[in-house]
């Protein structure tokens, strides 16, 4: 047993050691594809990557399953430095981005990289913004909220799952300019998650939630929330068909939240054009159709330089907004 | 009324799904008990599989939740044997846990703790049965303004653990506190302490720091007294296996407060496993410990928090079945998976699919008594884990956490961050800090931080709205009468008697 003494320490360090390098071993690449979600397991960005992964595979565009790996941190800025400075050009890697993406870019938290510092790729799927009150709320339109708002703006509180400057937010901001006020008067409360914001609407802690249309699904059925609008160019069709659109209702905020996806900066216009033609294909497909339903998503279709344009000129649009609300010099 | 539920049990008796509810409650066990795969993870990572294998709706969520259950039930494995706890709602486990298996008493220790879960979860399930759609209701009463003060409450409750050295626990839950501040601040969206390092903007994960602070300072202090010539790890040759019935009568009470505790707080959005364990841990310490013994082993003190992450579990069901709110980080996730069968979790749910609502409900009874089945005879061969020499153990289940972190973060940083939260540890344990109040600062202060400045912003800098409602008034009352009548009752005692 005396022999176990020196030889424990010196197992327990190598051990230690080995785990370092255990971990660090898996980073090794392969010829897969792969696309990165920017969060933990679980949430938007994991489900914008199965999308693809899961389309991609069921309608035999690439042969071997897609590997989804996550890297949180940084609510997107980890995984954005890791694609400028480390994978820059792995022409079989893809990484999930959205609207709340594309925001972070123009208010500067995505470091010393820029919106154009990468390849935009495409987006697959859009969701809305809306604007949902309690069944009990006394506003029946959003121009009945609009008018109370203009008047009362400190009895009218309003939440989402995201901090002030998040998509989330923006939302409320672009709500509270169309009714000429500015969201710096705006009473704004911010929810880890829109689950929490809707239980805190549901128990009249706050008055409007600015959530997402797919999020309200289960809640419209029920009857205990009243979508006063939906934040989409148009109508949307099914259980969301009695919705207004704010524009018609003479308000012209609109917010759509694209998933999407982007690529490394060097990665050569050749991987880049075979990526942007499966993602064409894929979009174009029954069966993918299908899937973006099952995750209450509607469709978009924008891809390569079209949709780099769209990015870079939302970015643009966010930047100048935060200027406006002093979020950003 | 019950239609759904005789319904329900047909079809979670049938042989798929209970086949699934058994492969899910073994795999659950498992990743429960593997520190750095928590049920999240776990359901998040099996998810996909259970959607691709094309099964059907009910049977996808009752393999989920049967994962769910068993990660709760298996969280309290590495705490008992190794001082790490399994996941978020097992920390208090390790206050009793490990210096019961510490005494020899591994096998008992892990029989009990089966035993109070079973308990801790049935309660929480017959709870959800009768009165889901009342509770769901009182659920939603709790706004930012409630939930600071149930926070202040489980501060206050914390004081008993104050025992020994009331100062260094202050200390320890003032540090937790601050690390709990790191990362983009959830109000405005400043960066805190954050140095320009994107790697810290979401904060320091939980599993980062449960790792650190248990497991790397466990390998610190192993590699310390390996040089030293004092004997072996200090663990005596396991005793007995199995719990006696004379424990577990003991503890019925302890069980079936720290289950209706549990289940309460599992209700509630927003708070999980990790509040009910604590809040039961303390109660239960206030009201049964008599010779100051929690803490060294006590049983009714491993009974309580598992008897309450447990029920914990099943309570945060309520919300999600019955208003589609996630009432915790993983119920979110099966809510995504209710979304990709394209079945919208509310009242109606009963009505339109009372398979799936039914269907779960049953198989959480069902999936609660094979994990009773698999867990008591396998304590016994879980608890021969310890008799593995311990340079090999906790080394090993480093390395397991270091891929499990590295898996869920694809980042170094995660894992340099680890090494330095593990020196921390180490310190403050050389230091004589305990590390329960610490991780309970750093989960209840920034619950509590977060839900102060959201009923701060409602009220538009009102402080009175913190007192506002019956319910946080009921709070504040009961965390002041916490605080003050350890203090004041024997002086109160001592008076009467000297009059009589």
């Amino acid at each position: 047993m005396k022999i176990n003494k020196g030889l424990s320490t010196y197992a327990s360090m190598l051990m230690l050691a080995g785990g370092i390098l255990a971990a660090s071993g898996v980073q090794a690449q392969s010829d897969a594809t792969e696309c990165i979600a920017p969060a933990k397991p679980g949430g938007g960005y994991d489900l914008t990557c199965r999308l693809a992964a899961n389309g991609l595979e069921k309608t035999g565009t690439i042969d071997k399953p897609m590997a989804v790996s996550y890297m949180p941190g940084g609510i997107g800025a980890v995984a954005y430095n890791h694609v400028n400075g480390v994978r820059d050009d792995d022409p079989n890697l893809i990484v999930a981005a959205s609207t709340g993406a594309a925001v972070n870019l123009a208010l500067g938290k995505f470091g010393e990289y820029d919106a154009d510092d990468v390849r935009w790729l495409g987006a697959l799927g859009v969701d809305y913004g809306a604007i949902v009150v309690n069944a009990d709320a006394p506003w029946q339109s959003l121009d009945e909220l609009m008018e109370d708002l203009k008047d009362n703006p400190g009895d009218i509180a309003f939440g989402a799952g995201g901090t002030v400057g998040s998509q989330d937010w923006m939302k409320a901001a672009l709500t509270a300019k169309a009714a000429d006020l500015s969201p710096r008067k705006l009473k704004y409360v911010s929810f880890e998650g829109g689950g929490e914001a809707l239980a805190a609407l549901l128990g009249n802690h706050i008055q409007v939630f600015t959530g997402d249309l797919s999020e309200l699904q289960s809640q419209l059925e029920s009857g205990k929330i009243r979508v006063l609008a939906s934040l989409s160019e148009e109508r949307m069709s099914g259980p969301y068909a009695d919705i207004p659109t704010a524009k018609e209702q003479g308000y012209d905020v609109q917010w759509p939240i694209w998933r999407g996806y982007y690529m490394g900066p060097n990665v050569s216009d050749e991987a880049y054009q075979k990526w942007v033609k499966r993602m064409k294909a894929l979009s174009e497909s029954q069966k993918f159709a299908e899937l973006r339903e099952d995750r209450g998503l509607f469709p978009m279709s924008r891809f390569g330089n079209e949709f780099n344009d769209y990015v870079l000129e939302q970015v643009d649009q966010f930047e100048s907004l935060a200027k406006e609300v002093g979020l950003k010099q | 009324m019950f239609d759904f539920l005789i319904h329900g049990f047909d079809v979670a008796l049938s042989p798929l799904n209970i086949g699934l509810a058994v492969l899910g409650a073994l795999l659950g066990t498992l990743f429960g008990s593997l520190p750095g795969i928590g049920p999240i993870n776990g359901i998040a990572i099996l998810m996909p599989l259970a959607y691709t294998l094309g099964l059907p709706a009910e049977s996808a969520l009752i393999l989920l939740a049967a994962i769910y259950t068993g990660a709760e039930y298996g969280g309290r494995m590495s705490s008992i044997l190794l001082n790490v706890p399994g996941d978020a709602g097992a920390v208090m486990t390790t206050l009793d846990g490990h210096p019961l298996a510490k005494k020899g008493l591994a096998g008992p220790a892990l029989g009990l703790s089966a035993i109070s879960s079973f308990v801790g979860a049935t309660i929480a399930i017959i709870g959800l049965t009768l009165f889901a759609p009342l509770l769901a209701e009182v659920a939603v009463m709790f706004g930012p303004a409630e939930f600071f003060a149930l926070m202040v409450f489980a501060f206050a409750s914390m004081s008993v653990m104050m025992g020994k050295d009331p100062i260094k626990t202050a200390i320890g839950a003032v540090l937790g506190v601050l690390i709990g501040t790191v990362g983009v601040d959830s109000s405005t969206g400043v960066l805190r302490y954050t140095f320009d390092l994107p790697e810290l903007y979401d904060g320091i994960d939980f599993v980062v720091m449960i790792i650190g602070l248990f497991a790397i300072s466990e390998i610190l202090l192993m590699l310390e007294h390996a040089n030293r010539k004092d004997g072996n790890d200090g663990l005596p040759p396991l005793g007995r296996v199995f719990v006696s019935l004379k424990e577990v009568v003991a503890c019925k009470w302890t069980m079936g407060r720290s289950g209706l505790i549990g289940f309460i707080i599992g209700i509630l959005p927003g708070t999980g496993a990790s509040v009910a364990g604590a809040v039961a841990y303390t109660t239960e310490k206030r009201l049964s410990d008599k010779d100051n013994s929690f803490g060294t082993g006590n049983m009714r003190g491993l009974a309580a928090p598992e008897a309450a992450n447990n029920a914990s579990a099943a309570g945060s069901f309520v919300p999600m079945l019955t208003l589609g709110i996630p009432g915790s980080g993983t119920t979110a996730v099966l809510l995504g998976a209710l979304m990709l069968y394209n079945i919208t979790p509310g009242p109606m749910m009963f009505s339109e699919r009372p398979e799936v609502a039914g269907g779960l409900i049953a198989s959480l009874y069902i999936g609660n008594i094979v994990l009773l089945a698999l867990n008591l005879p396998l304590a016994g061969v879980f608890a021969r884990v310890l008799t593995i020499p311990r340079w090999v153990l906790v080394p090993g289940i480093a390395i397991l956490a270091f891929v499990g972190v590295f898996q869920l973060h694809s980042n170094l940083a995660a894992i340099y961050l680890m090494l330095i939260i593990g020196i921390f540890g180490y310190l403050l344990r050389k230091l004589g800090f305990s590390l329960a109040p610490v991780i309970l600062g750093y989960v209840l202060g920034g619950l509590m931080e977060q839900n102060l400045r959201r009923a701060l912003s409602i009220s538009g800098g009102d402080l009175g709205i913190l007192w506002q409602s019956g319910i946080s008034l009921g709070l504040w009352i009961a965390a002041f009468a916490l605080l003050v009548l350890p203090w004041l009752l024997p002086k109160l005692l001592q008076a009467k008697t000297r009059k009589a």
